[in-house]
């Protein structure tokens, strides 16, 4: 992207309010989902969004309004009112939470369904536009939506910033939060509020279909690199950000194309480069270490064989052995490879033609290894 | 059903007043099946008391309905005689190592510096002091070590000491642990018994679920023998008698019969607690 292509992005009006909006529907969302992760309760999100549509049709259906705020307002008490069902059904009947959030899921949006279907198909045409609300327009964004969404957005993120301590210590541990005399269920009940904010914020420019993946995705990337609740709440921001930014700036660009699927794309782009490369938890560090071990182990097997083998002599440094001696004692792999890689550590050396000896180091390192494997047994054995 | 061998109580269980737990017709149900029923608990301050119990005797439930976690249907507890909402302050828990994800992105430090959340108060953090605290009772567990570790890279035991220390930076007047001794190791083993003798020694009192009934005479002042009801309870030398251990376990008291008798003894499927209880809860 060259320069002057930057400076039309932000002449241009439209792209900034997007890029805008989408960023604070990302960064809310990013850390509102964190805490929907920690707590189990991903999907939560997902029930919500789903089930702010029937809110949404009711409000213009009663009013006639398409006012952002009015629409908004709409959304949230369904959304919250789906929530609640959740929680209500977990609690008193034996329904698990998952089928709970598939049957309020379900009849929310199925009911949302049907009456934006209805809505459609009256003769006025004051209608049009609202079915942006299935899969997200973030082209058709104003300054004043943006406006609303940073308010409710910026309002739920400083509530959880303010409790911050009480949501920690009540995702993590909740029992000792009820013993300490925290309010529980007053706390969860808030939370879920927040969670509320946050997705009907999101819910014009990105969709009831998917603005659940505005919650999983950043919290499942920001995890892989931290294992802090702040740093991982303030990257699930940032990822939550830029994959808003990206997916809105993305759907405005193409004509006609929705912004849901283009934001959720480029959140999963985070979050499968999170998934591979992440220094401790990710797939190539962990078989980088599995790797390693194996080749440690491998060589460390030459090693005590090359260790046994010169106990057996007087002057242990002197006494060099051929590499058939080594490979019909390995229990497998290159001895060959391995006792260059050996020498390469200066703990073997090569005595001339197929003669291989351990050096000075080697020992230390053969007895330094058994000492430890000795008190690991003492460790495993105690009870 | 009378309790047997239940000690002449030291002051009236109803008022609690001189005991540092008083537990009066406590009964917990699950949706309609019993996990308590009418359960006393009389405990003198400055004691270690032990409770045993098969599987599925409501052990932790006991715990758990104290600290006011699941509802009671009915009965009182009075912590130094007052009623649980005003002695939050004296009353500390360590909950089951299970309980919690340990997966939580947090450090050792920062949960034992939870202990501290309530005297805080709302909305203020954890500060210098706070941390301070946390890492002196991290130090009396032998865990300073490893204040900044990760808790998942923590071990069983390392984790238990964690929950332990955690406790210690509320420094309340009563402790309730639930099966701390549970799959940890020798080291965790010793620390968690010097930190109840230092707690004896200092006036506390310490409630400990606990599932290893060899180590009871040893570790433990006074013991409770439950199952669903209390069968007994009081000092270890008065009242963990082998008749006392057969009510509470039935027949499956396998320890007892390596001991004394390869056949089942009397206690066995013709129990009435036995049969009667392990319909409730098998």
């Amino acid at each position: 992207m060259t320069w002057g292509t930057v400076a039309a992005f932000w002449s241009d009006y439209t792209l900034r309010t997007v890029a805008a909006g989408a960023a604070v529907i990302g960064a809310t969302a990013g850390v509102l989902g964190v805490f929907a992760q920690l707590r189990r309760q991903s999907l939560l999100g997902d029930a919500v969004s789903h089930a702010a549509l029937p809110g949404i049709a009711l409000v213009f259906l009663l009013t006639g309004s398409k006012a952002p705020a009015a629409l908004v307002a709409g959304a949230a008490v369904t959304g919250w009112l789906g929530a609640l069902c959740v929680t209500g059904i977990v609690r008193s009947s034996r329904t698990s939470a998952d089928s709970a959030l598939g049957l309020v899921l379900s009849v929310f949006f199925g009911t949302g369904l049907m009456l934006l279907t209805w809505i459609q198909r009256r003769p006025d045409a004051s209608q049009a536009g609202l079915d942006r609300f299935l899969f997200g327009q973030a082209a058709t964004l104003l300054t004043a939506d943006v406006v609303t969404m940073a308010a409710l957005g910026g309002g739920a993120v400083l509530v959880l910033v303010l409790f911050w301590k009480e949501f920690k210590l009540l995702s993590f541990d909740p029992g000792y939060a009820a013993l300490l005399g925290l309010p529980v269920r007053r706390l969860d009940i808030l939370l879920t509020g927040l969670l509320v904010m946050a997705v009907v914020a999101g819910l014009q420019a990105v969709g009831v279909v998917l603005m659940s993946a505005m919650l999983v995705a950043p919290a499942a990337a920001a995890r892989q690199w931290t294992d802090r609740l702040a740093p991982m709440a303030v990257l699930a921001a940032a990822f939550g950000a830029a994959a808003g930014v990206a997916g809105a700036v993305a759907s405005s660009l193409a004509a006609r194309t929705p912004t849901g699927p283009a934001v959720v794309l480029a959140a999963t782009v985070i979050v499968l480069f999170s998934l591979v490369f992440s220094p401790r938890r990710g797939l190539l560090a962990g078989a980088w270490r599995r790797w390693r071990r194996r080749r440690d182990l491998r060589l460390h097997g030459v090693l005590l064989d090359l260790f046994a083998l010169a106990g057996q002599h007087g002057d242990p440094t002197a006494a060099p052995h051929a590499v058939a001696v080594l490979r019909a004692m390995a229990a497998g792999g290159s001895v060959r490879r391995s006792l260059r890689e050996l020498t390469d550590r200066g703990w073997a050396a090569h005595a001339g033609g197929d003669l291989w000896t351990i050096t000075a180091a080697g020992r230390g390192e053969a007895e330094r290894f058994l000492a430890d494997r000795a008190a690991d047994g003492q460790r495993e054995a105690a009870p | 059903m009378t309790p047997r061998n239940a000690p002449s109580s030291p002051a009236a269980p109803h008022t609690g007043a001189g005991l540092a737990v008083a537990v009066h017709d406590l009964t917990v149900a699950y949706r309609d099946k019993p996990v308590l029923w009418d359960v006393d608990l009389e405990v003198p301050p400055g004691l270690l008391l032990a409770v045993v119990g098969p599987n599925g005797a409501g052990k932790s439930t006991l715990l758990k309905a104290i600290l006011g976690l699941v509802p009671a249907a009915a009965g009182t507890v009075l912590i130094h005689g007052e009623p649980l909402a005003r002695a939050r302050d004296r009353i500390g828990y360590v909950p089951q190592r299970g309980s919690v994800d340990w997966d939580f992105p947090t450090s050792a430090l920062d949960v034992v510096t939870m202990g501290t959340y309530r005297r805080l108060g709302w909305v203020r953090r954890p500060g210098r002091r706070e941390r301070e605290d946390a890492l002196a009772a991290l130090e009396r567990v032998g865990m300073a070590a490893f204040a900044d570790r990760q808790i998942s890279q923590l071990s069983g035991g390392q984790q238990q000491r964690v929950f332990l220390a955690r406790a210690l930076v509320q420094d309340t007047d009563v402790t309730f642990m639930d099966e701390p001794f549970q799959g940890v190791d020798a080291v965790t083993e010793r620390a968690i018994v010097d930190l109840l003798k230092d707690l004896r020694a200092r006036g506390r009192t310490v409630v400990v679920v606990h599932h290893d009934l060899q180590t009871v005479p040893d570790y433990f002042d006074w013991v409770m023998l439950l199952n669903v009801r209390r069968i007994a309870s009081g000092p270890v030398a008065e009242v963990f008698t082998e008749e006392n251990l057969r009510l509470t376990y039935g027949g499956r008291l396998g320890f007892l019969e390596r001991k004394a008798d390869p056949t089942p003894g009397p206690g066995g499927h013709d129990d009435p607690t036995a049969s009667h209880f392990g319909r409730i809860r098998p």
